[in-house]
C-alpha cells in the first residue's frame, strides 16, 4: 500500500490566499472559471450531461457522512419538464465531532456557490437553497453576504454569463434539531414543517421540495465540484486513498494538542492525523480510542489502528466508517461508560419521534446506559443494550436509530472490560 | 400583552416569502423575526406570526415546539447554552456547566431571579475543536472555555461587555 503524501499537499478547497472569501480575490483566483466553462465552452462542455459524467466519474464520495458517490446521485434526476428543480444544499453540519462546512462559510463562500452553480446547471435546476444550521449565525450572515455579492456579479440570476441557464440561490436558516440534517427531513424544515424525515421511496429525485425533483448535497462535496471542473476528474483521483479520493477536510477534537480543522487528502494514517498534524496527545496521555468521523461512527481502540488510514477501505477493516472526517481523540483517562452515555443522551434528544423504535429504543438506551453509569447496572444490561440495538438497527424512516444504535453496540463490545467493571456483581435468585 | 410586528418586519415577512413558492416555507424564518423583535415566541407570539402568515396557529405552534432555539417562553436577557456533548464533554464542558451552575446560583434550565441570565446545557453545536464552549442567546460562541474564563464570562456580560465573533484559523493554513 503506498502511503498518501500529505506533507506536500496544497489545499485547493481553501486554498492559501488572503481573502479568498471576497468575490473580487476569489475571481482575480481564477474564481467563477468552472462556471464559466461549464455554461460557455460547448467543445468542452456539449452538454449538461458532460458535466455530470465528469463530476461521477471523479468519485467525489458525498462528504456529509454517506459517502455516496456525487455525480451518480445526481443521474437519478429525471429528464427536465419545464417545472421547477431544486438543489438543497446541506449545511445543517450537527453531527457530533463535525465542525468542517463552517470554514467554507467562512474561508471561501464562492467555491462552494461556484460549485452549487455548476450542479444546477448540470440538472437544470431552478432553484437552489442552502440550509444551514440555525446556531451558525455568523456563518448564515457571511453566506447572505457572499450570494448577494455573486449576484450583483452576475454569477447568480439570469443568463449567466451570457448563457441560457438561470437561477436563484436563497440561504435557509435551520432552528437547532439534528435530524435536520438527514436529507429528508431537511426538505420538511426548508417546507416549513417539523423536521420529520420523509418515507423513501419516493426519493427526493422524484419528488423532493414541494413535490418536484430534487437533489441533496452536503456542502463540502459540493465546494469539490468546482475544483473537479476546473482540473479534471483525473486530477481529483489521483489525490488521496483511490476508494475514496480526494481532499478532505477533517475536523479533529478531543485529546490532542492542536484540534481544528485541516484539509488534507484522504487517506492519511489516522496515527499521522494524531501524532504529526493534530501534534500528539494532550499532557504526553496515552491514546485510548478514536471515534473517525463523528459520533455514529462506531469507536475503534488504539491497539486497531496500526496502519489504519482515513479511507472506507481502510476503515471498514476495523468495523468503522469515515463519515464526516470528524474525528474525535480519546486519551488513556476517558471514561468510555461516561463518553457512551452522553452518545445516548444526545440521541435520545434528537430523536424526532415519528418511528416508535428509535423514539423508545432512544430513550431505553440513555436510562439503561444512565443507570451503568451510576454503578448500579448488572451485567445484564450489557447485554438488554445490545438486544435494544438489534430492535431499532433498520427499522426506521431514516438511519437515526442506526446511528444512535452503532456506538452503543461497538463501545460496548470493545470496551466490555469497562462496562463489567462499572456493573454490580448480578445476584439472581433462582426461582 | 399584545405584540405587533414592525412595519420593517412585515417587509422582512414579505421578502421572506417571495423566496419560495409556497407560504409555509416562510414558517421558520418568520418565527425567526419574531423572535429577533420580542425575544421570545410564546403562544400569543407564535398565533401573531400565524395570522401574519395565514396559517393554522397549530401549525405555527407545531414548528415552534419542535425546534430548540425557538424560546416558547421568555428568557433571561443572556442565555448561555453550554455544550457537554461528546468532545466538549471529553474536554471538560461539565466543569464548566457546574461553575456556572455556582456562579449563577441557579441549575441548567433555570434563569436568575434578577432576569439575567438563562443557564442551558446543549447538544453539539459544532466547534468540537474548540471544546469545551458556549453559545450566548443563539448568537456569538465564546470557545475553548475554562471554569475560570465562564467565570470572567459572566462578570463580564454583567458589566455589559459581550464578546465579538471569534475567527479561529485553520491551523495549517499559511495566507500567502
Amino acid at each position: 500500500m503506498s502511503t498518501v503524501d500529505w506533507k506536500n499537499y496544497e489545499p485547493v478547497l481553501i486554498p492559501n490566499i488572503k481573502d479568498i472569501h471576497k468575490i473580487d480575490v476569489y475571481r482575480k483566483n481564477g474564481g467563477y472559471e468552472a462556471l464559466k466553462s461549464v455554461l460557455t465552452d460547448k467543445k468542452k462542455w456539449a452538454d449538461q450531461k458532460s458535466v455530470i459524467e465528469e463530476v461521477k466519474s471523479a468519485n467525489i464520495r458525498g462528504r456529509g457522512g454517506a459517502g455516496f458517490n456525487a455525480g451518480l446521485k445526481w443521474s437519478f434526476m429525471p429528464p427536465a419538464d419545464g417545472g421547477p428543480r431544486y438543489l438543497a444544499c446541506n449545511g445543517d453540519e450537527s453531527e457530533p465531532g463535525t465542525f468542517k462546512d463552517r470554514k467554507i462559510f467562512e474561508y471561501n463562500p464562492h467555491v462552494f456557490i461556484e460549485g452549487a452553480l455548476i450542479a444546477a446547471y448540470a440538472m437544470e435546476i431552478t432553484s437552489i437553497y442552502v440550509y444551514i444550521r440555525g446556531e451558525y449565525k455568523a456563518y448564515i450572515q457571511m453566506m447572505e453576504k457572499a450570494i448577494q455579492d455573486a449576484y450583483d456579479a452576475g454569477m447568480i440570476g439570469k443568463n449567466i454569463f451570457g448563457s441560457d441557464f438561470s437561477v436563484d440561490f436563497y440561504v435557509h436558516s435551520g432552528a437547532g434539531a439534528y435530524i435536520c440534517g438527514e436529507e429528508t427531513s431537511m426538505l420538511e424544515s426548508l417546507e416549513g414543517k417539523r423536521g420529520y424525515p420523509r418515507v423513501k421511496p419516493p426519493f427526493p429525485a422524484q419528488k423532493g421540495l414541494w413535490g418536484r425533483p430534487t437533489t441533496i448535497n452536503n456542502i463540502e462535496t459540493l465546494s469539490h465540484v468546482t475544483s473537479v471542473i476546473n482540473r479534471g476528474a483525473d486530477w481529483f483521483k489521483s489525490i488521496g486513498a483511490e476508494n475514496h479520493p480526494g481532499p478532505i477536510l477533517y475536523g479533529i477534537s478531543g485529546h490532542v494538542n492542536r484540534p481544528g480543522v485541516y484539509e488534507l487528502p484522504s487517506g492519511v494514517p489516522v496515527f499521522d492525523l494524531i501524532n504529526d498534524v493534530a501534534q500528539g496527545m494532550r499532557n504526553g496521555k496515552k491514546l485510548k480510542a478514536v471515534i473517525p468521523g463523528g459520533s455514529s461512527t462506531p469507536v475503534v481502540r488504539a491497539d486497531q489502528l496500526d496502519g489504519v488510514t482515513m479511507d472506507s477501505d481502510s476503515l471498514r477493516e476495523v468495523g468503522t466508517m469515515l463519515g464526516t472526517a470528524g474525528m474525535v481523540v480519546m486519551d488513556e483517562d476517558t471514561d468510555m461508560v461516561d463518553m457512551l452515555w452522553r452518545i445516548t443522551h444526545f440521541y435520545h434528544h434528537e430523536s424526532c419521534g415519528q418511528c416508535t423504535p428509535c423514539r423508545e429504543g432512544t430513550g431505553w438506551l440513555e436510562k439503561v446506559m444512565l443507570k451503568i453509569k451510576n454503578g448500579e447496572g448488572e451485567i445484564k444490561d450489557l447485554d438488554l443494550l445490545l438486544d435494544i440495538t438489534t430492535q431499532m438497527e433498520g427499522r426506521t424512516i431514516c438511519a437515526l436509530a442506526d446511528a444512535a444504535a452503532w456506538p452503543v453496540r461497538h463501545t460496548i463490545t470493545r470496551f466490555r472490560d469497562e462496562f463489567e467493571a462499572r456493573c454490580k456483581k448480578s445476584v439472581h435468585a433462582v426461582a | 400583552m399584545k405584540y405587533e410586528f414592525t412595519e420593517d418586519d412585515l417587509q422582512e415577512i414579505e421578502k421572506i416569502k417571495a423566496k419560495y413558492p409556497e407560504v409555509k416555507a416562510a414558517t421558520l424564518p418568520a418565527l425567526w423575526v419574531a423572535q429577533n423583535r420580542f425575544g421570545h415566541v410564546n403562544s400569543d407570539v407564535q398565533k401573531l406570526v400565524a395570522e401574519t402568515l395565514e396559517l393554522p396557529e397549530a401549525h405555527v405552534h407545531g414548528v415552534a415546539t419542535f425546534y430548540t432555539q425557538y424560546y416558547k417562553e421568555e428568557k433571561g436577557k443572556f442565555v448561555l447554552d453550554v455544550c457537554t456533548c461528546l468532545s466538549c464533554q471529553l474536554c471538560g464542558g461539565y466543569d464548566v456547566l457546574e461553575r456556572a451552575e455556582e456562579k449563577l446560583g441557579i441549575k441548567a434550565g433555570e434563569t436568575t431571579d434578577d432576569g439575567m441570565f438563562t443557564l442551558n446545557e446543549v447538544e453539539c453545536l459544532g466547534a468540537c475543536g474548540y471544546a469545551p464552549m458556549l453559545q450566548i442567546t443563539n448568537d456569538k460562541y465564546v470557545n475553548n472555555l475554562t471554569p475560570e474564563k465562564i467565570e470572567s464570562l459572566i462578570e463580564d456580560l454583567k458589566a455589559g461587555k459581550t464578546p465579538e465573533y471569534e475567527q479561529i484559523e485553520m491551523p495549517l493554513r499559511k495566507v500567502k
